[in-house]
Formats: C-alpha cells, structure tokens, sequence
C-alpha cells in the first residue's frame, strides 16, 4: 500500500469543511504514509563455536557436536555435543552427590540466597539473554526482553523465598525433598522452561539433571555461567545435551528420583509408560487446544488482543495458546471484522527487530507440521484467511492466519498446531460453548471474554482445564500455578503448588 | 450373614433368609452381568455365601454410572455433600452390629478386633466427611500476581476415579480409598478384591441409605487382577489408586494408564492394624485426587 | 423522538491499559522518529488557556505557532487554541499563515451556564472568525443519566458552529470509567462532532493513551457504521515528543495511516512544542540540544 492509496479514500478536506462523509469506502488503510525505520537490536555478545555440557560446576565437551541454528537466519549460532549414556551417567552421578553431600543438608535460608543471587544477576544480563534467545528461538525480541527474560528472573526469586518456609507450605505435614530431578524441557521458552523445573527443584532441596531442546541450547549455557559465579556449588544444576535419545536416557536412568518433563502429549505417554513401577515420581506438562471464549457482552476490542495474544503470542508456539476461537454467533462478524483489522498491524520478519510482532518458526521441522495441518485444514474444507504480508526469504517464517467454517472433526479443531494458527468456531448459547470448549482430550487452558462478572465465574468454573483467563489470555506469573487437565499433563509449576513434586509430603 | 444355624439332626427350627450379594452400581445393586460368583467362605473354608464377580461388561457399566453422576455430586454445595458423608458415618454406626458380626463371623476377626475396626471405619469416614467443605479453603490459595488480576488456584475433582482397595483391611481400608476420592466430588468404582468381601457390599447398603445419589460410589466385587487392566486402559476413568506393593500390578496399571494420561496413585498395604491408626488418615488423600485450577478475574471498573 | 444511545461494545479497563501500554513499546528510531516529529508539530494545537491571557501573550504564542523555530524545514503547527476574548488577537497574526484558529467556547472549562448563553457564546466566536469551536459536553446532565440532553446540546452547538469544526471536549477525567468514555464518544459522534477531544486540561487525569484507545476505538467503530470521518484529539499532559509518538502509534495502529493527518488528528497542548523541537535540532544536528536556544513562547 503506498500514499496514493491513502488519498484515493482520503479526500483530505480542510478543516473549514463541511460534512466529512466518505461513504463508499469504510476500510482502514494499514500502510506505509508512516513506516517505522528498522529498530534491530544488535548481538555484542560473543557466542563461541562450541559449548559443551555442563557436569559437576563445569563445562565438559563431548561427542557428537551438533548444530543449533538462528531460524530467522539458517545460519548456524553454535554447536553442543550429544549425551551418550555414559555422559548422562556423570550427570546424574554429579547430581546424586552433590544432593548428598550439600544441597540437601544446606538450611534453607543459604539456599534461597543463592537462588535469590541467580534471580538478582539474570536481571543484571537481561539484554544478553534476550537477544541470545531470540537469535536461538527466533522469538520476537520484545517478548523475549519483555516477557520471557523478566518472568526467568521473577521465577528464581519467587523460589527462592520459599527455600527457608517449606514448613509453611503444606499444612500438617512434613516435607523434604526428593533427591535427583531429571528434567527435560522443549524449546518455545528456553529460558522460562529451565527456571520453571530448576527454581522449585532447587528451592526444595533437590539437585538436577536437565536437558535443553536440541534446537535451543544456546541460553542454557549463559545460565550455567550465572550459576557459577552466583556460588551455586557443582553438581546442583547440570545440563546434558542432545535430542530425544538423550532425553530418554535420562527419563529412564535408574539414579533419577523425579522426572519434570515438558513437551509433547506424544511423548509424555511414552515417558509415563517407561516410568511405570519404578516408584519415580512424575509430572507432565503436555500439549494443549486451548479454547478462547468470547461471549456478546465481551469487551470486543480487548477480546480482539486476548486473540491475538492467545494464538499469535510466539508464533503460536506456546502449550496452551488459544487456538481454538469460540465466538457467540451473533457477534461473531464483529468480531472477526475487528480481528482482521488488528491482523492487518502485525509485523512478522527479523525477531531481533524491536518491532517485530511475530517472529521466526523455531525450525524447519516445525513448519513443515504447520504447513502440513493448514493444508489439513484447507483440505477439510474450512476457509482460510491469512495476513498477505511479505516475510523474509530465508528463514522459516509462517503468516498469521486463522480458519472459519471449522467444525469439531476437523484435524485443525482438534490437534496442536503449534503455530500461528487459528481455527475458529461459533456457539449460540453458554451451555454450548462449554460443551465445545471441553470438547476435547486436552485440557490446559481456557480464556473467557465478557463483561459480566459472574458469567466470569461461572465458566471459569465449568472450563476442565488447569489455567482459565478472565478478559486476558497467556498472562503468567511465578506465583500463579500453571498446568493441565486430562492429556495435558499432570502436576504444576508456579505459586505454592509448584513446590508440590518436588517434595516428599509426609502426614 | 453367616449359614444358617443348623441343628446337629432333625428338621431346623427355622431356615434364615440368605442374603444374595450384589454388585453395587448406579445406585442400584445388580447382578454380575457375566453371571458368575465367588465364593465367600468363612476363615475354616464354611461356605458363606455367593458373591457377585464382577466382569469387564460390569466396570463398564459403573464407570458410565460414575461419569453419568460426576456432575451433579460436584455441584453439590460443599455443605451438602458434608451432610451426606456424615450420614454414611451415621448409618455405619447404625449397622456396627452387622459388620463386627460379618467380621467376625466371616473373616475370622476376634470381637475385640471387630468392634475397633468398626469404630475405626465410622471415624474414618466421620474425619473426611468434614473436610468437603474445608479442604479447598487448605488446598487453594489466592496468589499475589504482579498484574491487576484476582488470581486463585481451587481444588476440583478430577472426575472418576476407580480404586484398587486394600486387600487386607475388608473394612477400613476400604473406606479410607472411597471417601478421601467422593470428598472432592469425584465419583468412584471401587474394586473390591480380597478374602473378605462381603462387608464391601454391606457398606454398599449403608451408602445407599444414605443420601449419597446413586453412581457418586460404585462397588464392584471381583478380581484385582482380571480388573485392573480394564481400569487401567479405560479412556473415561480419569485417575486410578492402587494399594498395594505389588510392583507387576503397579507395572501393568501405570504403563497402560498413560494411554490417556490418567492419574495413578499407588500405595502400600499396610497390616489392618495401621489402617485403623488415625495416622493413616491424611488431607494429602484427599489432594491426590483433586485438579488445581487457577483462574485468573480482571480488577477493573 | 428522544436520542437513545445505540449498544456500543463494553470496555475492559485492565485489558485496554495493557493495549495502551504496548503502543508504548514500538521503537521510533531515525527516518520514522524525524517523520514523526513533523507529523507531531503540523498536528499541535498550541494552547494557552489562561485567566491572565493577554493580547501579548497570545501574540506570542501565535507566532511561535507560524514558525516554531529558526530551520525552515520545521513546519507551523495546526491552530493555536485561545479563549473566545482572544479570538481577534489571534486571527490577526495568523492571518494568512494557514495557522487555523481554534476557541474554547460553551463556558469553558465547567459548561455549567445556560444553554442560550452557551449557544451566544459559540455564535459569537464564530462571527469573529474563529475556525474551530472546542466545546465541553455537560457532564452534570450525563452524570445524571440524561444522556439526551448531552446529545441534543452537542446537536443544537453543532449547528451554532455553522461552517467552523466543532470538537467536543468530553472532558473524560470526571466520567470515571471507560465504558463511559467509550459511550460519551458515540454520542458526541451521533450528534455531528467533527473531532472528539480528551479533556479541557484543567481536570486531572487529562488525555492518557488508554482513554484515547478507547475514543479512537469509538471513532473506528462509528467510521465502519456510519462512512463518517470522525478526528482525535488527546488534551493535556502530552509534553514530551516520545509520548506524541506514541499517541501517533497508536493511532495508525488502531484506524489506520489515513487518519495521521491534521485533519484527523491534533495534540492539545502547550509546552510539548519545545521538546518535539529539541528533539528535531538533536535529529538534525547529531547532539542533544539546549532549552536556551528555543523561545520560550
């Protein structure tokens, strides 16, 4: 869209004109008459070629180097190498000692300091981490600064005054930890992902285990340094690399008291089914189809960017994103017209531009899933609408779109996307929207939209998932438990329930 | 009930009427739809009575009764559902006489034994009964979050949750499975398994008299290890707990649990003796078979 | 018939505040930041709306409106906005300059005076020549629910402004909640406002971004019913460049590029004009720059 656009609608009449009416055309013009400049964030920080993993308080290199790649860009950010058995194997053995011979005998109060230092020195490096996780996720910088970076630290200081008052946590009972954690988190929010597992885990008393996604290591490393030099003594935290053989390794080592796994229902169930008789605690946060709700008394322009933040926040890339649009019928043209003029501002291109609304796919793979489903869905028969905006030609880029004519036995209605995509259905009556929005073997999240407070409660009530918005959508917070219903997953992280798997509740 | 007293010879000076032990399902007690029985003998190997045995077709049927009454039980006030635990409480005590007789008449307790289980089970069931309308104000908790919302995290029931009891405690172990689940406002099938089976039934009785609407508990008398894998791969059960040390057993029910991501909660079987311990009696009972729900309400105007 | 206020949408106050706080996040850098300071200046209202205004004073301030500093490049502001006593002074020195005239009329700030001498007063400031007619809605009657009397004096005003623009003050610091700023806006519109304005800058809180999210929703909202072009104009505490452009973010965010134009849009305010012009010398010579070498008008 250029300027003579502009004017074709605008007659630009002076101010001492008469009426104003322009009555032929009624569509704003999203343009160019003001473009913002390019606002890229730079990288100052050097990335080494290779980092190894991280044992006992150092880093130890490997085997099987493998590249983590910058999906804005394809090129290649660094290489980390892969955890055979026996790598995992040290791993656990560091963590088992360190558990036994510190960690868990350390009275609360020390710990928490530690952790509290963690959380103080991740917001000192906070630009660092931001753009070393968006080169590596290819998530927008604003989220990553904005979002992600300040909710790692919030998270490790949230913890870290629990570490001196689990006695208070769960009342009548004796609590103690459990041992060794091993952990496996995927690559949307790596940074967020490690604090959620390593915050509580730590607080309580227990050591760890973790594995980064393969196609996200990078941050994880600058969290070790941290650990380092913010006195956390080796062998509490250690990281293994690689993709998912080592993530079963480690699941399934015998030395492994509890397992934190985020990720895929897929392999959730594969991971519960290993787990079973071993006696090794278990919690899983799995995937989602999170239903957003908006009924006809719904503040339409914030249900609008409850929306937008519900599918389009990380490229879709988020558990329990609101992929699944529910919208009272007679509001649903509104709504949708308002939607695509909100559509129409969204900038999708360079993640480090810090006006990027949307940013890169994390991998190749994962857009091949994307692409895959949407023809799915136009398959299926439903209608497609996506942004026509221009999206660089290298790099793995998905436009925004949502789907209307969507039924519930269409595969878009009921499996994750993972994506920037949205499948919208209508409903006519409460009752029929909560029937629709459980409809569903998931059961993570749910956002509802209206003006009415107690028609709030109510659905939040009736919704059968473990996070339920009110007028907002993807709010998080370290003191907000977070976790799913049915083949979401089970057990919670955040708030005071958080502590729960990683203790041992006596009483 | 114990055989019918006979006399040594001649003709009885009157034949009892033998009660026939059904399954308890839907609030309605029913035949083994396989048309099989076990049956109940006394501890020298006296024939007791015949037991309905409880087939797949028959846990079938008590998880639709369960998942059918699920709703209605946990929209129940908290207050009401209270009232309707304690009643079973009362009605137990009612009908103490009839267990210690089965107990001692049937599983061979001494009477001393019997009387302390059952004032152990009324009790056990009295201490739950009074946690439906608290536990939530213990499990949940509002949480401070640094954006202008009432955030609060809530115990629900997860749904329909079928318990493997205790093999060794007829009575207290199996009350201390169903009530910490029915608290919350789950529903239940309980399958009872063991060398005492008719005071599971008997205590059907009593919950049915006791305003608990039909489906909330179901009990099913059968074989832990025919049942267990139909629990465990049923899509519509939502959680499972096991009593027992039996590593095969917890094998079999976690690893086909996962197929829906079901909750499982396993746990020794004490002797009877530490079932009746108040130790045994826990709020983290009832937790373990609750969801959290956190919903977060603008603060605006 | 008596004016009934059409359904307009419902207004979330925690949601609409965390839109308006994203506004704030775009990142206004080189080319877009130069643009935007011109869009700013061509957009400004200058004011001054004081008890002790005086012909010198507004003198002054219309020749600082002409040329608001020594470059050339830096283009004259929209209008100068002054108290209908002022009005004459004004268009003498504006004369010529496209500089529009703006006055604040209706019994400014309060509105509480009757409604002939209101109607007198907007008549009269037009005979004098005044451009644009900013007028305050009476917010005692909506305050007491009567909805139809707000709209039916806007209407009668309206027609009183004859050829000049009228822009309706609904002075949104004394309506308490955003539903109702959303409502006061639909009923300015259906009542013929040519803009519809913040505030009177005598009542705090003035123009936030939230409030102004919501009125250019209405705006929006009312365009896509009605064809109707409706402007914006935020009022009071906007007095540094980056919160201009911020309100200019939000605006070719929400309607669209079409409506940043001074036809559309206006920034009430007086000491903003200074700082948009540090900016633009810092733009335009490389160094931060010093209050000294700016009028002070």
């Amino acid at each position: 869209m250029d300027a003579t656009k502009l004017h074709a609608i605008d007659p630009a009449p002076g101010a001492s004109g008469g009426a104003r009416s322009i009555p032929d055309v009624r569509e704003l013009l999203f343009g160019d008459l003001w473009p913002y400049a390019p606002a890229p964030e730079r990288n100052v920080w050097p990335i080494a070629e290779r980092y190894g993993h991280f044992l006992d308080g150092e880093f130890v290199d490997g085997d099987g180097w493998f590249a983590s790649v910058n999906p804005a860009t394809e090129e290649v950010v660094t290489h980390v190498p892969t955890a055979d058995a026996k790598v995992v194997d040290r791993a656990v053995k560091a963590a088992r000692s360190a558990y036994e011979t510190c960690w868990r005998d350390m009275p609360g109060a020390e710990r928490g300091k530690i952790l509290y230092r963690i959380g103080r020195m991740i917001q000192e490096r906070s630009r660092e981490l931001a753009v070393l996780e968006s080169i590596d996720n290819g998530k927008p910088i604003k989220e990553s600064r904005d979002v992600d970076v300040p909710l790692v630290a919030a998270h490790f200081l949230y913890y870290a005054g629990w570490a001196d008052k689990l006695r208070y946590a769960f009342p009548g009972a004796s609590v103690a930890p459990i041992g060794v954690a091993g952990q496996v988190i995927p690559w949307n929010f790596p940074l967020l992902m490690a604090a959620w597992k390593i915050a509580p885990a730590l607080a309580a008393g227990n050591t760890v285990v973790i594995k980064p996604a393969e196609t996200t290591p990078l941050t994880m490393t600058r969290l070790c340094e941290i650990f380092v030099e913010a006195g956390l003594p080796p062998g509490v935290v250690n990281v293994v690399h690689g993709a998912g053989a080592t993530g079963k390794l480690l699941v399934e080592h015998p030395g492994i008291d509890k397992v934190a796994f985020t990720g895929s229902t897929e392999v959730g169930k594969l991971i519960q089914r290993a787990l079973a008789g071993t006696g090794r605690r278990l919690t899983l946060e799995l995937g989602g189809k999170g239903a957003n709700i908006v009924f006809d008394d719904a503040p339409l322009d914030q249900a609008v960017e409850g929306i937008v933040a519900g599918i389009w926040f990380n490229q879709g890339h988020v558990c329990c994103a609101g992929s699944r649009l529910l919208v009272q019928e007679n509001v649903a043209d509104a709504l949708l017209a308002k939607l695509d003029e909100r559509m129409a501002t969204l900038r999708v291109g360079d993640p480090l531009d810090k006006n990027t609304d949307i940013g890169a796919i994390n991998s190749r793979a994962q857009l091949e899933k994307i692409d895959e489903l949407v023809a799915a869905g136009r398959d299926e028969g439903a209608d497609m609408h996506q942004l026509a905006c221009p999206i660089p030609e290298r790099g793995f880029f998905f436009r925004p779109t949502y789907f209307t004519g969507v039924t519930q036995s269409h595969r878009i209605a009921r499996e994750e996307i993972f994506g920037p995509v949205l499948a919208v259905q209508t409903f006519r009556t409460p009752d029929e929207a909560v029937q629709l929005a459980n409809n569903t073997p998931y059961g993570l999240s749910a956002g509802i939209w209206s003006d009415k407070g107690s028609k709030l409660f109510s659905i939040a009530g009736a919704m059968r998932a473990g996070v339920v918005w009110g007028n907002t959508f993807n709010a998080f917070d370290p003191g907000s438990p977070f976790g799913g219903y049915k083949e979401s997953g089970f057990g919670r992280e955040g708030g005071r329930h958080g502590l729960l798997p990683y203790l041992e509740v006596t009483g | 009930m114990s055989a019918a007293r006979r006399k040594r010879s001649g003709a009885p000076e009157r034949v009892p009427v033998a009660k026939t032990y059904k399954l308890y399902v839907g609030g309605a007690f029913v035949r083994s739809e396989s048309g099989q029985t076990s049956r109940q003998t006394d501890p020298e190997g006296r024939f007791v009575a015949n037991v309905s045995k409880a087939s797949r077709k028959d846990f079938r049927d008590a998880v639709r009764a369960a998942r059918a009454a699920q709703g209605g039980w946990a929209r129940k006030s908290a207050f009401n559902r209270s009232q309707i635990l304690f009643r079973i409480a009362e009605t137990l005590e009612d009908r103490r006489s009839l267990f210690e007789h089965t107990l001692v008449e049937q599983g061979g307790f001494a009477a001393a034994e019997a009387a302390a289980e059952v004032s152990s089970a009324v009790d056990r069931v009295f201490w739950y009964a009074g946690w439906a309308d608290k536990f939530t104000q213990v499990l949940g908790n509002v949480n401070p979050v640094a954006s202008p919302f009432f955030n609060f995290s809530m115990p629900e029931p997860m749904g329909v949750v079928v318990l493997l009891p205790s093999l060794r405690s007829p009575l207290v172990g199996l009350v201390s499975a169903i009530l910490p689940a029915i608290v919350s406002g789950n529903t239940v099938v309980a399958l009872v398994d063991g060398e005492l089976l008719t005071p599971a039934l008997d205590l059907g009785e009593a919950i049915a008299t006791s305003d608990v609407p039909g489906g909330v508990v179901n009990i099913l008398t059968g074989r832990h290890a025919e049942l267990l894998p139909h629990a465990a791969a049923h899509m519509d059960v939502d959680a499972v707990g096991l009593w027992s040390a039996d590593v095969g057993m917890r094998t079999a029910l976690q690893t086909a649990a996962a197929d829906n991501v079901k909750r499982v909660r396993v746990h020794d079987d004490p002797e009877r003796a530490a079932w009746r311990d108040p130790a045994a009696e826990s709020l983290y009972r009832i937790d373990e078979f609750v969801e959290i729900k956190t919903a977060w309400h603008p603060i605006g105007t | 018939m008596s004016y009934v206020l059409p359904p307009v949408p419902s207004v979330d106050q925690v949601a609409v505040e965390q839109r308006a706080a994203a506004f704030t996040k775009r990142s206004i850098k080189t080319s877009a930041k130069k643009a935007a300071l011109a869009f700013t200046v061509r957009m400004i209202d200058l004011t001054t709306l004081e008890g002790a205004d005086t012909p010198g004073k507004v003198l002054r301030l219309c020749r600082k409106a002409m040329r608001p500093a020594l470059d050339p490049q830096v283009p004259s502001v929209a209008a100068v906005c002054v108290y209908p006593t002022m009005v004459g002074v004004a268009l003498r020195e504006l004369a010529g300059s496209g500089v529009k005239v703006a006055s604040v009329a209706t019994a400014f700030p309060s509105g509480q005076s009757f409604l002939d001498v209101r109607l007198d007063e907007v008549r009269r400031t037009v005979e004098l020549g005044a451009d644009e007619i900013d007028m305050v809605i009476n917010r005692g009657a909506w305050l007491a629910g009567d909805v139809a009397r707000v709209h039916d004096e806007i209407a009668s005003i309206k027609q009183a402004c004859g050829p000049a623009h009228l822009k309706v003050i609904l002075e949104t610091g004394e309506l308490g909640t955003y539903d109702q700023v959303r409502k006061a806006s639909q009923v300015a519109m259906d009542a013929g406002a040519d803009f519809i304005k913040t505030s009177t800058g005598k009542v705090s809180p003035a123009a936030t971004l939230p409030v102004t999210l919501v009125m250019l929703e209405a705006i929006r909202d009312h365009f896509h019913a009605t064809g109707r072009v409706v402007g914006m104009k935020p009022a009071g505490g906007i007095r540094t460049a980056k919160q201009a452009w911020q309100y200019l973010v939000m605006v070719k965010e929400t309607l669209g590029d079409a409506w940043l134009t001074p036809d559309r849009f206006r920034l009430g305010a007086s000491s903003l004009l200074n700082d948009v012009l540090l900016q633009w010398e810092r733009a335009r010579t490389g160094h931060y720059e010093s209050v000294r070498s700016l009028s002070d008008d």
